[in-house]
């Protein structure tokens, strides 16, 4: 409301003015929103523990933003090339993120879950990989 | 790491040598695994095959089946019908003569599979070293392929699974079959079948033989240079990976 007022007068005034005041609103409304998204309480921070520290296979700021890209790549070449490396293998992230006290990546802590809850992203590895590291099925077959 | 690694590649080296130790012409102690290095992609130059030979297979022992469903994690089979198989036993019999059989049965791992040619979206396949698998990433499960496959060796994921073995991933809503246990023989292992076999069989060796069809040395190909095999179904030309001795 108040930036369409700004801008209003602006158009009124010099033709010249009118982008630096719209410049100028736009960064009043980001403030706004930012201020109230600053409001706590209101967003759930997700809660990153890492259990094991140490170096990670890639840097954080990497493995924060293109950690899915590296698992896909990894995931078709394993697939179909028989590619077995650790690095950026899912079963290796699992057994070095895998929360001591549940030993799942899953879970309201889950080091995956806990994320991706924040950013709304549902990823549907859960479907069929298993989220916790070494378990060997105790199921047997009767046929 | 590097020290890691020069200490792996020596025993490594050091068991193939262990492993290649020659007791006579052409009869080593172990048969050196076929192991290929992690980095190192498949190739043709490898045809995954196994040898079943009926002769030695026992009606009513079902050691293959109870192995693959625990290192694949497969549940017990209550629902024969929509439960996943990916071995069964098959008892045969001649009404004629009475002559009767039993042998384990699953996927044969073509070389020109029926499966691959009707996959819609490329999710069933066939690696270079000859093990059809299918990728689950890609799989829409229109069981296209279970109806091409004259095997009768796929099965559909009807209910959501939670047990799965690490290194054996299976999920609802898609087609699954014997994948050889390609994580098993990526690391230079045998299927879990093979495995079972032999050690039912105690000192005499299994009737379930695994191995390298294109290596004229493995036991597997001179075995077929030797006896008449057989692949079920020839006439349809699928070129089988495995084979069976006695029927």
């Amino acid at each position: 409301m108040v930036a369409r007022e700004i801008v209003g007068a602006a158009s009124a005034a010099q033709g010249r003015l009118k982008p630096a005041l719209r410049l100028l609103a736009a960064v009043a409304l980001v403030g706004l929103a930012g201020f109230a998204g600053a409001e706590p309480g209101r967003t759930p921070k997700p809660s990153i523990t890492i259990e094991k520290p140490g170096q990670c296979v890639e840097p954080t700021d990497v493995m924060r933003r293109d950690h899915m890209k590296l698992l896909r790549h990894q995931r078709d070449k394993t697939m179909h090339e028989g590619i077995r490396t650790k690095n950026h293998s899912l079963n290796e992230c699992i057994a070095c993120h895998a929360s001591q006290k549940t030993g799942s990546v899953l879970g309201k802590d889950g080091f995956c879950q806990s994320c991706h809850d924040y950013a709304a992203v549902k990823p549907d590895c859960w479907d069929c990989h298993q989220p916790k590291p070494g378990l060997k099925a105790a199921t047997g077959v009767k046929p | 790491m590097s020290e890691n690694n020069s200490r792996r590649g020596f025993l490594a080296t050091s068991a193939a040598a262990l492993a290649g130790l020659t007791l006579a012409p052409g009869i080593r102690l172990v048969e050196i695994a076929a192991a290929k290095p992690d980095h190192e992609p498949v190739t043709a130059k490898v045809r995954w095959g196994m040898l079943i030979d009926t002769t030695r297979c026992q009606s009513g022992c079902t050691e293959c089946v109870s192995a693959c469903g625990k290192e694949n994690g497969l549940s017990e089979v209550t629902k024969p019908r929509t439960d996943a198989q990916w071995i069964r036993k098959i008892d045969l019999k001649e009404l004629k003569t009475g002559r009767a059989l039993s042998l384990p049965m699953m996927c044969q791992h073509c070389a020109h599979p029926p499966c691959v040619d009707v996959c819609p979206t490329g999710a069933s396949f066939k690696r270079a070293d000859g093990i059809v698998l299918v990728d689950r990433h890609i799989c829409i499960g229109c069981r296209y392929c279970m109806m091409a496959c004259p095997y009768k060796a796929r099965s559909f994921v009807h209910e959501p699974l939670t047990d799965q073995n690490p290194e054996v991933p299976r999920g609802q809503g898609c087609v699954e079959s014997c994948t050889l246990c390609v994580h098993r023989v990526d690391r230079g292992g045998t299927p879990a079948c093979v495995e079972a076999c032999a050690a039912a069989g105690g000192g005499n060796g299994g009737a379930m033989l695994f191995g390298d069809l294109n290596d004229p040395e493995s036991a597997i190909a001179k075995r077929i240079r030797e006896v008449k095999t057989t692949q079920v179904r020839a006439d349809l030309k699928l070129d089988l990976g495995v084979r069976y001795e006695g029927i």
